[in-house]
């Protein structure tokens, strides 16, 4: 028993510098390596030596490294030191710390409906007309009104991503002699096709994402809204002017249940349709790769969930097709998302970071470091990394496109970020969408 | 470094506040005038635990029990959280699923570690067949339900199978199962991972307690002709009842308020939702904190005659000895 006697110390100690060592991880800001000493284009952010601003966000991983190198030189040169920290659970816990009273300083947030719940709550400050002007200046009047609570401006956008495209391999759909469809009913008949040819499932999906589960299918839903029923009745559904039970939503989920609930069609390489809800939406288009399935339903940024080394290309190994109109006659529809950088502090300090985040500098800077894509006007298209991300930028820029934002995100958190989730896993594990549907709708906050 | 440096001196700043305040407490108790120093030295010592309890116990309580009457925006709304829970038909499963694990986890971890801790008794190796039992426990819940999580992965028939039971259920030519999807009894499932974490925690209380037993009362039995499952119920569970009823109320309490299990698994999804989980994705999702409150209260209510009944057997217990 005697060796505890020295051992107790020396363990307290390790665990002592553990601890410490994980509260001093990733405090340093972003790294410098390309920040020059050019600091002409930050002068009108001012100089605030020795201050920090703490950041908070749903953004982890090599997007975090990204979003951080993005604003390297403005920390350089307007000597703020940015304190970032991402986090999966950033949903829940951004509103666990603002009723606590530790919030951050500014939250990038990836819904507009939870943006304006923080708003409502009291929690946020209006931007600063110079984060006005510029959102003004650089985007459509239909980006700044996901920033605006209330008739009052609170969260410039960030970054956009656009939903809605079906990944799948040139290289396979070359030696089946497949065609990309143009319309719904040809993407149904392929996937018959593709059905009957036995090689492989149609489509393969993944809705497990935590507690998150189910929001790949919000996303599915809204993109078969949109296009079957046109932007006025989406319009209408995401700000409960009509029902979610109504029946044009109910026949939009028998329209994705076509796909998604049929077993001759899904899910390639994992099982059964239910295999959908325990499968992480990360790796869900793995099989895509692998042979084992045609066709992946997911936003731009899942050329970022490809395994490192996959070539994403019009004659690579996985391309995307945009999700086909209905009616092709109407033109092109897509829905999208993007994130809202919005403030719990009016410091100096605080506005000058809101401003750079507004301006067109960080849409080209962070886009330049690829991945990631941005509905700001003053962006340079050829700054995109891929020919997806061109694609996408063009298709956002584009003044025919009918965009409309994720609808999911735009309503009340009850229903977007609970309660709609909760109703595609019901869905998918055996309830009718009339069922889904009511429930949904019985969740819709009275007031 | 800086910032260790910074967070280092946080800490002994910290910790010379409180060696100073408690330093003037000493000092102002000691100088009291003598009639009255007493009731001074009690006041002067209860008051900052009585101060804290007010601040970060009995405060927050108030605050929730009126939060629980409040609808989204803040405004009253009477009893509406509570008739929503007791009608809903989601928050409905809620309260049952909760009851379900309140009664299966503390008699079946209490059984299977009462039924361990008595079949090794005295055995050899006793110690490495205690740790084993025991090691679950070290586990965090979260830990353990990631690590069920992949026990119970599914994939479909003719796939390779990625989770442990499905590869021996595919091994023996069953069909795969979505443990996780299928409802009811995937709350039975996710009520193992309880009981594997618990009953090592029952196991090693209980075996103490056993050992306790005085070896007379035993041989005392034996002369009388008594059989082991006679000795085992008439003298060495009533000798063992004070730490029995400790292992099943700390256990039970701990059911009701599980939260971390439900939440890496399942999320609440598939009808798995128990009050404590729910409480948390109202609250802070659903950005329903009345709701969240309504709930809490009902989870304090819960456990409040557990924890009543638990204190009232400990005194008992000190009176006789």
């Amino acid at each position: 028993m005697k060796k505890t006697k020295y051992l107790l110390p020396v363990a307290a100690a390790g665990v002592l510098a553990l601890t410490l060592s994980a509260c001093s991880g990733n405090s340093g800001g972003g790294s410098a390596s390309t920040a020059s000493n050019d600091c002409s284009a930050y002068d009108t952010y001012g100089k605030h030596d020795g201050k920090t601003v703490s950041v908070y966000s749903t953004i982890v991983d090599v997007e975090a490294t990204n979003l951080e190198e993005s604003w390297a030189q403005f920390e350089k040169c307007t000597g703020i030191t940015v304190k970032y920290e991402g986090s999966k659970e950033f949903e829940t816990q951004i509103g666990v710390r603002a009723q606590s009273g530790t919030a951050p300083d500014v939250a990038i947030f990836p819904q507009p409906g939870l943006l304006a719940t923080q708003a409502r709550a009291g929690y946020l400050k209006p931007a600063p007309k110079t984060v006005s002007d510029l959102v003004d200046k650089n985007w459509s009047p239909d980006w700044k009104k996901y920033g605006t609570v209330d008739g009052k401006f609170y969260a410039a956008p960030m970054l956009a991503n656009v939903k809605g495209y079906v990944w799948y391999s040139p290289k396979t759909f070359k030696d089946k002699g497949w065609q990309v469809p143009k319309t719904w009913d040809e993407m149904m008949d392929l996937t018959k096709k593709i059905a009957a040819d036995k090689t492989m499932k149609p489509w393969c999906a993944g809705f497990e994402s935590g507690e998150a589960t189910g929001w790949p299918g919000t996303d599915w839903i809204e993109d078969v809204v949109l296009r079957a029923e046109g932007p006025e009745v989406y319009d209408k559904w995401i700000t409960h002017q009509i029902p979610f039970n109504d029946p044009k939503i109910v026949n939009s989920f028998n329209k994705v249940g076509d796909i998604l609930l049929n077993p001759d069609y899904v899910n390639g390489g994992f099982g059964d349709p239910r295999s959908i809800l325990s499968t992480a939406f990360a790796q869900a288009g793995q099989p895509v790769l692998d042979g084992q399935c045609a066709m992946h339903h997911q936003a731009s940024f899942q050329a970022a969930n490809w395994p490192a080394g996959t070539n994403v290309a019009e004659d690579g190994d996985v391309w995307a097709f945009m999700t086909p109109p209905v009616d092709e006659s109407k033109g092109t529809a897509i829905t999208g998302g993007g994130e809202s950088v919005g403030a719990y502090k009016d410091t100096p300090e605080v506005q000058a970071y809101l401003a750079f985040m507004a301006s067109a500098d960080f849409a080209n800077n962070r886009v330049k470091l690829g991945g990631a894509i941005s509905a700001n006007k003053g962006l340079d298209p050829n700054n995109a990394q891929s020919a997806l991300d061109k694609q996408s930028i063009k298709l956002l820029q584009d003044p025919k496109t009918v965009f409309r934002f994720d609808g999911s995100d735009l309503m009340p958190s009850a229903v977007g970020s609970n309660s709609f989730w909760k109703g595609i896993v019901a869905w998918i594990n055996g309830s009718s969408a009339q069922q889904v549907t009511d429930s949904i709708e019985s969740s819709w906050p009275k007031s | 470094m800086d910032f260790i440096g910074g967070k280092l001196l946080q800490v002994v700043i910290a910790i010379a506040i409180f060696a100073a305040v408690i330093g003037i407490i000493m000092l102002v108790v000691d100088r009291a005038p003598k009639s009255v120093k007493d009731r001074v030295t009690v006041a002067g010592f209860l008051a900052p635990a009585a101060i804290l309890m007010l601040v970060g116990l009995v405060y927050p309580a108030v605050r929730t029990s009126m939060l629980a009457f409040t609808d989204a925006s803040g405004q009253g709304n009477g009893f509406d959280n509570f008739v929503w829970m007791f009608t809903q038909p989601e928050a409905l499963a809620t309260l049952r699923n909760t009851v379900i694990w309140t009664v299966l986890v503390p008699l079946l971890s209490t059984s299977f570690g009462l039924a361990y801790a008595v079949f090794i008794d005295k055995a050899r190796g006793e110690r490495v067949l205690k740790s084993l039992v025991f090691m679950p426990m070290a586990i965090s819940f979260v830990g353990a339900g990631i690590i069920w999580k992949l026990v119970y992965d599914y994939r479909g028939p003719g796939i390779e199978q990625t989770g442990v039971i499905n590869f021996i259920r595919a091994a023996l030519g069953m069909d795969p199962k979505q443990f996780l999807l299928d409802a009811p009894e995937n709350t039975l499932f996710l009520i193992i991972v309880m009981v594997w974490i618990q009953t090592g925690f029952a196991m090693v209380i209980l075996s103490a307690a056993i050992k306790g037993v005085p070896v007379e009362l035993i041989e005392a039995a034996r002369l009388d002709g008594a059989n082991a499952w006679q000795q085992f119920r008439n003298v060495t569970v009533p000798g063992i009842r004070g730490a029995l009823v400790v292992v099943l109320t700390t256990i039970t309490i701990a059911t009701l308020k599980v939260f971390d299990i439900v939440r890496t698994m399942t999320a609440g999804n598939y009808d798995t939702s128990v009050v404590a989980n729910e409480m948390y994705t109202q609250a802070f999702r659903a950005g329903e904190p009345g709701r969240g409150a309504a709930l809490a209260l009902i989870l304090f209510l819960m456990v409040l005659p557990i924890v009543v009944y638990n204190a009232r057997v400990l005194r008992k217990q000190r009176e006789i000895h």
